[in-house]
């Protein structure tokens, strides 16, 4: 029996019309995810994880909008709903977690005020049961003299500690999904290990499942169960986060795994991709990548490689269809 | 690759020795009249030593607040010391009594290239004038063919197109900036080059573009390298000996392949424990404690002793001088006394 999953993207298109032409952010990209799942997003900048994060959110900047496609949460399309049916959506059933937290919080009111507003606006609950609640969360996500805490403006707190009040914000009214959208990256080293094991922590707890946005490999490996790698708003390559780290099948995920530098082996050069992730308004024709790839044939620059299954991961890639045709 | 040896082989080209830098973050004057506050100082970097020989990569990590930063800005000159001494060849860079040819000459050999390729160059300036200004600063060349000629050479040294001089900073990805800072960096000819976390505003496929070129250029002109960085990872990858910064102070100084096989310090150990590992072992991790404190009011005795598992009352009262056990220089009571445990 297969499950309706949680989240389902299928072949999602984004654009952004400008007036030299239409830019395609996002073209054709279809995943699920299944109930309290981490699926990793990865990618460098410009290939599209934030605009595919906001438009399941829909949260889009205009001009930018969903040219195609359908996002369905629990099997219901949500990609085509009124602003305020989506708002009844947003927070509380699909929260959000943003990169620099001390823009997501509102500098005028106090952490307290913000975490209950949100409550009431969501939940059945009293003010007083909203209170509780609010404490009980930042009790969760570890904060120190939570109830004294609640009368704190957000500059009085740290960058971690910021964070720990937005992920307590976007759990606060029992959301299925997550959209973390690379939440540790204004963060030190050793406190990002803090903010991401907290994630997982409360995220497991919960049941909630998260859509972890990132350009950081590593913490994919750490926190996720599958992972998307993203390339010039398509996906490259999907699947197990054992199987992409270990034993990629994409030359884009094979070059981005060898370009990072190692802790423990010893390599003299490091992996080289040539040249850049390409502009929006110059995407090659047929495979995105061909400009940069080493394993470049005729059919690459004719023909839009779709998602192969290779092994347990799936990857858009010639070379890897015609491996997996070979091997029957 | 030359093997790694446990002391610096050559002469070292820089010596720095009790650098120091405080700066006065004080409320202005009434306010301290009326409130009664005192004035605030804010120690940035303390009693740091190190020396970098010819050729060898040396780099500063730590996180944010740590002051490596303000390090790199006092050794390239552009932040005057506190305290402390900056020997580059023997020549002490805070002496105004010397004369001034010589400075000019000692300036020409140090440059520095910084974390922020969009911020760094001139938007308005043509690639060729920002890489040529130092060769007009310094009289490099003598005419003006001459210049244009070995603007091109710096171009295709950092693997861009002579061509490219005609173009404006916009015009290029972040990764070719950085080139181009690269390529202004060695137009003086220099020896020594300071670099400020250079590859953190990079996609990690440009970084290792960039990490290669360095290293290739290295071994071509025999520069050598401070580093500094926040990143673990690229700093095992390219540098040959590593300090680790802890608010303003080093709290160790190892060979790298020693660092990162036997961290000594506590923090040293807390800061690879934190790395998320690609290696997907599984190993459990010891989680982190806290967060780094106010610099303004850094915690008594050994800073780093509220987040320090090992840490007892001398901790807390005592600084850790920094010594050398072993291979390793580190600032630790716990380390000095054999300590594992509370």
């Amino acid at each position: 029996m297969t499950q309706t999953p949680l989240l389902s993207v299928r072949d999602l298109r984004v654009e952004f019309p400008t007036r030299r032409g239409i830019l395609k952010a996002i073209d054709g990209i279809s995943f699920d995810l299944k109930e309290g799942e981490v699926l990793g997003v990865v990618g460098e900048s410009g290939a599209g994880k934030s605009i595919t994060g906001t438009a399941v959110i829909g949260l889009l900047e205009p001009p930018g909008r969903i040219a195609g496609g359908e996002v369905l949460l629990k099997g219901e399309r949500i990609d085509n709903l009124s602003q305020q049916a989506m708002r009844k959506i947003r927070g509380k059933r699909i929260g959000m977690i943003f990169q620099d937290p001390l823009t997501s919080l509102n500098p005028l009111f106090t952490i307290g005020e913000q975490i209950i507003e949100t409550i009431l606006t969501h939940l059945p609950v009293s003010e007083r049961e909203a209170r509780e609640r609010a404490v009980a969360l930042l009790e969760e996500v570890g904060i120190p003299a939570a109830a004294d805490r609640l009368n704190a403006y957000p500059h009085q707190f740290s960058g971690g500690m910021r964070q720990r009040v937005v992920i307590a914000l976007a759990l606060c009214a029992e959301p299925e999904l997550v959209i973390a959208d690379e939440p540790t990256t204004a963060l030190d080293v050793s406190v990002q290990a803090q903010i991401i094991r907290l994630l997982q922590r409360v995220c497991r707890d919960h049941g909630t499942a998260v859509m972890l946005i990132t350009h950081d490999m590593g913490v994919i490996a750490e926190t996720a169960d599958r992972v998307a790698v993203m390339y010039s708003g398509r996906i490259a390559e999907i699947g197990p986060v054992r199987n992409v780290i270990k034993a990629p099948r994409h030359p884009y995920t094979v070059g981005l795994m060898g370009a990072i530098p190692s802790l423990t082996g010893d390599h003299d050069r490091l992996t080289q991709i040539p040249g850049t992730m390409p502009r929006l308004d110059s995407i090659p024709q047929g495979c995105a990548f061909n400009p940069r790839c080493s394993l470049v044939m005729d059919k690459c620059y004719r023909e839009r490689p779709d998602l192969v299954t290779a092994g347990e991961s799936r990857a858009a890639c010639w070379k890897v269809s015609e491996t997996e045709e070979a091997a029957g | 690759m030359t093997t790694p040896t446990h002391q610096p082989a050559t002469e070292p080209v820089v010596e720095v020795t009790g650098l120091s830098r405080t700066f006065d973050v004080s409320k202005p004057w009434l306010n301290r009249v009326l409130e009664r506050s005192p004035r605030a100082l804010l120690r940035a970097a303390k009693d740091i030593s190190f020396s970098i020989s010819k050729g060898e990569t040396f780099a500063l990590v730590g996180e944010s607040g740590s002051g490596k930063s303000t390090v790199a800005k006092m050794v390239v000159g552009l932040l005057e010391a506190s305290a402390g001494e900056i020997r580059i060849d023997g020549v002490d860079m805070r002496s105004r009594q010397q004369a001034g040819v010589e400075m000019r000459e000692l300036r020409r050999r140090i440059q520095m290239i910084f974390q922020d390729p969009y911020a760094s160059l001139n938007p308005r300036w043509r690639v060729d004038r920002i890489i040529s200004e130092p060769i007009r600063a310094f009289r490099m060349e003598s005419s003006e063919a001459a210049i244009s000629k070995r603007v091109g050479e710096l171009l295709e040294l950092v693997r861009l197109h002579p061509r490219d001089g005609g173009k404006y900073p916009h015009e290029f990805s972040g990764g070719q900036r950085q080139r181009i800072c690269i390529a202004r960096a060695l137009a003086s000819k220099p020896e020594f080059l300071v670099c400020d976390e250079p590859t953190s505003a990079l996609d990690v496929s440009v970084q290792a573009q960039i990490l290669n070129l360095m290293r290739d250029l290295q071994d071509e002109f025999g520069l050598t390298y401070l580093f500094i960085s926040h990143d673990l990872a690229v700093v095992r990858h390219m540098a040959k000996r590593i300090g680790v910064m802890y608010l303003g102070r080093l709290v160790e100084v190892a060979e790298s392949r020693t660092l990162f096989k036997t961290p000594k310090h506590p923090y040293t150990r807390m800061l690879l424990e934190a790395i998320p590992d690609l290696e997907m072992t599984g190993k459990p991790r010891r989680p982190v404690e806290g967060e780094i404190p106010n610099p303004i009011n850094p915690p008594s005795g050994c800073a780093f002793h509220p987040r320090c598992p090992l840490a007892n009352d001398r901790c807390s009262r005592e600084f850790p001088q920094f010594r050398q056990v072993g291979d390793t220089g580190v600032a630790c009571h716990a380390v000095e006394e054999g300590r594992t445990t509370v």
